[in-house]
């Protein structure tokens, strides 16, 4: 079966985003000024071929672990679905 | 000692590391990150550069790099590794040293001289060095370092911080911290202290004709502790 994952990969709460700050000002700049705190991650979409949506979570969880996301300084979230 | 100096598609300093190690008399071959033999070296060198054009994460492709899986035994063993840079990036997402080196605070590639203060006094990179600062070229957009609480207690506690960024006189200060890393951090070795991983770039500093030798200072002080 053919399964789309789509990953969220951000920077760590802890962690300061000089680019979300940066966008902030920006939006501020621009008269949006409702806009509190800005952080800025990565979406990533992913083909996978597995048998069952368990084997797709197990396959898209151990990419994201090993490449996708950096925990030291990253955090992750996907959700997986059919064409 | 024989050294050897990996080149990932995107390094760019990896000529600067074989001059510099080639003007101090020693013996360096390129190791190509396809292959999968290190031709007998005794010390790799990860250079400084954009591999795999920084994609995803600096440094975060390049170790997955056919020939990181002998670099990466070679450390295991014991082996010296030393990454500059880019280099340093590499180490970092191997998790050969702690860490990672995050974005700029300021948001800008920085390229400039900058002055580092020696601090661990049992790294054989810095455990000679006698001047209170070194002033090193740094180049790069990514070299904000960061490590948990708990890491940076025991990058302290056991002399792992090679050196600290600093200003002209020795004094580790804000304002000479040129990216915003943590307690002004500019390079740190594993515990094992075979493993060491610095943003600066002393190879660029090695030369007469560049005007600046403080670099050379550096790397003759590691050759006199490795070559012993």
């Amino acid at each position: 079966m053919k399964f789309f994952a789509e990953i969220d990969v951000m920077p760590r709460k802890e962690i300061l985003d000089p680019q979300g700050k940066a966008v902030r000002l920006g939006l501020h700049n621009l008269h949006i000024d409702n806009v509190g705190d800005v952080r800025i991650g990565k979406h990533i979409r992913l083909e996978v071929e597995a048998e069952s949506e368990e084997a797709a979570t197990s396959t898209v969880d151990d990419a994201c672990r090993q490449l996708l996301a950096n925990l030291i300084m990253e955090e992750y979230s996907f959700t997986l679905h059919t064409a | 000692m024989k050294f050897g100096v990996v080149v990932f598609p995107g390094s760019n300093c990896d000529q600067d590391a074989v001059d510099a190690l080639t003007l101090m008399d020693q013996e360096v071959v390129k190791l190509w990150h396809k292959d999968h033999d290190l031709q007998g070296c005794d010390f790799i060198i990860l250079p400084g550069g954009f591999s795999y054009g920084d994609y995803l994460r600096t440094g975060a492709v390049a170790r997955f790099s056919p020939i990181m899986n002998e670099v990466i035994a070679h450390a295991n063993r014991g082996g010296y590794l030393m990454g500059i840079c880019n280099g340093f990036q590499i180490l970092a997402e191997a998790r050969l040293v702690p860490g990672v080196l995050l974005r700029n605070t300021s948001q800008k590639y920085v390229c400039k001289n900058i002055y580092l203060k020696p601090e661990s006094k049992d790294a054989l990179l810095t455990a000679g060095l006698e001047k209170s600062a070194y002033k090193i070229p740094v180049a790069h957009g990514d070299g904000r370092y960061f490590a948990d609480a708990d890491t940076l207690k025991q990058l302290n506690d056991h002399e792992q911080v090679l050196f600290r960024y600093c200003d002209e006189f020795g004094n580790v200060t804000d304002e000479a911290n040129p990216n915003g890393s943590l307690d002004n951090i500019a390079g740190v070795c594993n515990a094992a202290k075979n493993v060491f991983g610095m943003m600066p770039h002393p190879e660029r500093a090695a030369d007469i004709a560049l005007g600046n030798t403080d670099g050379r200072l550096i790397l003759e002080q590691l050759l006199k502790a490795v070559l012993v």
